[in-house]
């Protein structure tokens, strides 16, 4: 099977406070997981779990602990030769669309900058005629978008902008980073949409990043829920979030408010206090809020086990030891 | 028993730009006829830039330059008597405001003072409203508030920075909620916020509400949300109200072909058949369409629809519907 990007063993430490009350905190502990060709890989959430870590690990903001990022066999790297490449096969999405782009600087400034960059045209038709090509893909037209600034744009149609400035360099990968959570609910399906069209008709893969279950249900294919650094159960859609098995997911399936009267929240649930208290925590880092916890659980951190192709970290389940499916890349990179 | 506690007649509040000496005048709140029970959450949904904090600016008073009444009036009734709010003095709102009615305005996590303590904030918040009260009894109020409200305490010692974002949201609740209001107004307090923290706010409101039996107004945008919380919702569009009808009549039958979109763009479990959001994008309030402000955006467009704006009809005693097609002639009474 063809992985088109892998995350191996992903380690990132963060020191907080002064020197005398240092506190280290694992915001990615091990992270491992791969994203095959045309798919949409959720990666899910609350705040503060590390899923942005992540990304800009992939991304290259963020120098890693330990780990190694693996893209098409290949590892990105710190030269120069290296970052283009990588960044010409994956491009980001960011959360907030008016915070990514200058609002003193006129928009279509971004996507000749970005062609001239990669050398993605020889003259200025051919790079109107890309410009065009990649604003049809998003459902926007060149007049509408020629000679603007963001201002001028709405939330969900800078979103488009942004998506179709990410097209440019005809990227296999997309990193979308909390896409949608800054665009109106009704708008967020039109948005979602479009990562589902370009996976059908482009082969685009997507990391998508979120904590809305709802929309990350409707267009992935595989999730990862991430807690406090750990992903603590990974597998297909369809049995992470109809069937959830870490108790971290169940909480997470029901908090989602759905479009339905007769289905009110019922259950009182205990929030966290201070983050850092549970990242500090020895075991399970969920043990403090967790509705079957046990005494295990607050001493010992559990292992990574399979039960029904999903891959699931809790001492509720007993099941095969998970033979991690990249311990091929570790063979290659040794 | 259910009594009006909020009321607004044909309410139309303008922004009024200069600009460049040409005058634009943007109808966030074009015509809104309100009536809020006692002891019930109202909520108010719809896209962004459709008036809806405008709406609530003006239910709370707090009408300021480019904002202006235009016309209409908002009534509050206080000890069972209509009190019309434009015509309070500035000390009068003052005196309302937090007692009768308190707001949570949007983003009201950074609304708290960063440099000093919360408990500091707490104090500002009781002398400024209570006379005659020593630091300690201030103190001790803020405390066995927050505590009531199942938060707990040492938060009264922390700067805002050091709590995460849903915890600081449920602190400014809190304080809204410290002197009792009979109506909390809340703009959109659940956005941006993830789905487990999201609850947590909802159940703090919902605690709220049964412990006063008070009256909240929830604007948001997320039709979870409103389903979870609302006891009647009104659908906005373009600063003017298009549906209003129980949570349940809404969503299990709504008219509006607006209100159809917002209630079927939501991706739901179980079910990954494709979803259509509403097509286009919100008109531009400076330069509404000509009749019905929806028409350009709607799949059911009559010739009328261009023409004229429907009035609402009550297809239902308590569902209201401005819509063409609900053949407002026939079996609506014209409001």
């Amino acid at each position: 099977m063809e992985k088109l990007l892998e995350i191996d063993d992903l380690t990132k430490v963060f020191s907080l406070g002064s020197i005398l009350s240092r506190i280290r905190i694992t915001a990615a502990d091990n992270v491992s997981f791969y994203i095959k060709p045309a798919e949409i890989f959720a990666l899910a959430g609350e705040s503060g779990c590390g899923k942005t870590t992540v990304a800009r690990m992939i991304l290259g903001f963020e120098e890693p602990t330990s780990g190694a990022i693996v893209h098409k066999g290949k590892k990105g790297g710190k030269s120069k030769n290296k970052k283009v490449w990588f960044t010409e096969g994956v491009q980001a999405i960011f959360q907030d669309p008016f915070g990514t782009f200058n609002p003193l600087r006129i928009v279509d400034r971004y996507f000749f900058e970005t062609i001239q960059n990669f050398r993605l045209a020889r003259n200025n038709g051919e790079a109107i005629k890309l410009i065009k090509e990649k604003l049809n893909a998003v459902g926007l037209s060149y007049k509408a978008f020629c000679g603007k600034y963001p201002s001028e744009f709405s939330g969900g149609q800078l979103q488009r902008v942004s998506i179709a400035r990410a097209l440019l360099t005809n990227p296999t990968l997309l990193i979308a980073d909390e896409p949608v959570s800054m665009v109106d609910a009704s708008l967020r399906t039109s948005i979602v949409n479009l990562f589902k069209k370009l996976k059908e008709e482009s082969g685009v893969s997507v990391l998508y990043i979120t904590h809305d279950l709802a929309t990350a249900y409707y267009v992935s294919d595989r999730i990862a829920i991430m807690f406090r650094g750990h992903i603590v159960e990974m597998g297909p859609i369809e049995k992470v979030l109809i069937d959830p098995k870490h108790p971290y997911t169940q909480l997470l399936r029901e908090s989602i408010p759905e479009a339905d009267p007769k289905r009110r929240w019922s259950k009182a649930i205990t929030l966290s206090d201070i983050e850092h208290e549970e990242y500090l925590r020895e075991g399970c880092k969920f043990a403090g809020r967790c509705p079957d916890v046990m005494e295990k659980c607050k001493g010992e951190v559990p292992n990574d086990v399979y039960v029904d192709d999903v891959l699931v970290k809790c001492h509720k389940y007993t099941g095969n030891r998970a033979s991690f499916p990249y311990a091929e890349t570790q063979r290659r990179a040794s | 028993m259910n009594q009006t506690i909020l009321r607004t007649e044909q309410l139309k509040a303008f922004y009024v730009l200069d600009v460049l000496g040409s005058r634009k005048v943007v109808k966030a709140v074009n015509g809104v006829d309100l009536e809020i029970m006692k002891n019930e959450v109202y909520g108010i949904a719809g896209e962004s830039g459709c008036g809806k904090t405008t709406l609530l600016n003006a239910l709370y008073g707090a009408i300021e330059p480019p904002l202006r009444l235009i016309g209409g009036k908002v009534y509050y009734r206080v000890n069972d008597e209509e009190i019309e709010v434009s015509s309070l003095n500035a000390e009068e709102k003052r005196r309302l405001r937090w007692e009768y009615v308190s707001y949570v305005p949007q983003g009201s996590m950074s609304v708290l003072n960063p440099v000093i303590k919360l408990k500091e904030s707490y104090r500002d918040f009781l002398d400024s409203h209570v006379s005659g009260k020593t630091k300690d009894e201030a103190f001790e109020i803020a405390k066995r508030h927050i505590s009531a409200l199942g938060l707990p305490h040492k938060i009264l010692d922390a700067y805002p920075h050091q709590l995460s974002g849903g915890m600081r949201q449920r602190v400014t609740i809190a304080l809204a909620a410290l002197l009792k209001p009979r109506i909390i107004i809340g703009d959109e307090p659940t956005t941006a916020l993830d789905v487990v923290v999201q609850r947590g706010v909802v159940q703090l409101l919902k605690d709220i509400q049964d412990k006063l039996k008070n009256t909240i107004i929830l604007v948001t945008h997320d039709m979870g949300i409103q389903a979870n919380v609302a006891d009647r919702i009104g659908i906005m569009y373009a600063g003017k109200m298009v549906e209003e009808a129980t949570t349940e009549e809404i969503f299990s039958n709504p008219l509006h072909p607006y209100t159809k979109y917002l209630i079927n763009s939501l991706p739901r479990f179980g079910d990954k058949t494709t979803r259509e959001s509403v097509p286009g994008s919100p008109p531009s309030l400076i330069n509404l369409p000509s009749g019905c402000p929806f028409h350009p955006r709607c799949p059911y467009v009559l010739d009328m629809c261009t023409k004229q704006m429907p009035r609402h009809a009550s297809p239902d005693t308590n569902h209201k519907v401005a819509c063409w097609l609900v053949g407002e002639g026939e079996d609506g009474k014209a409001s």
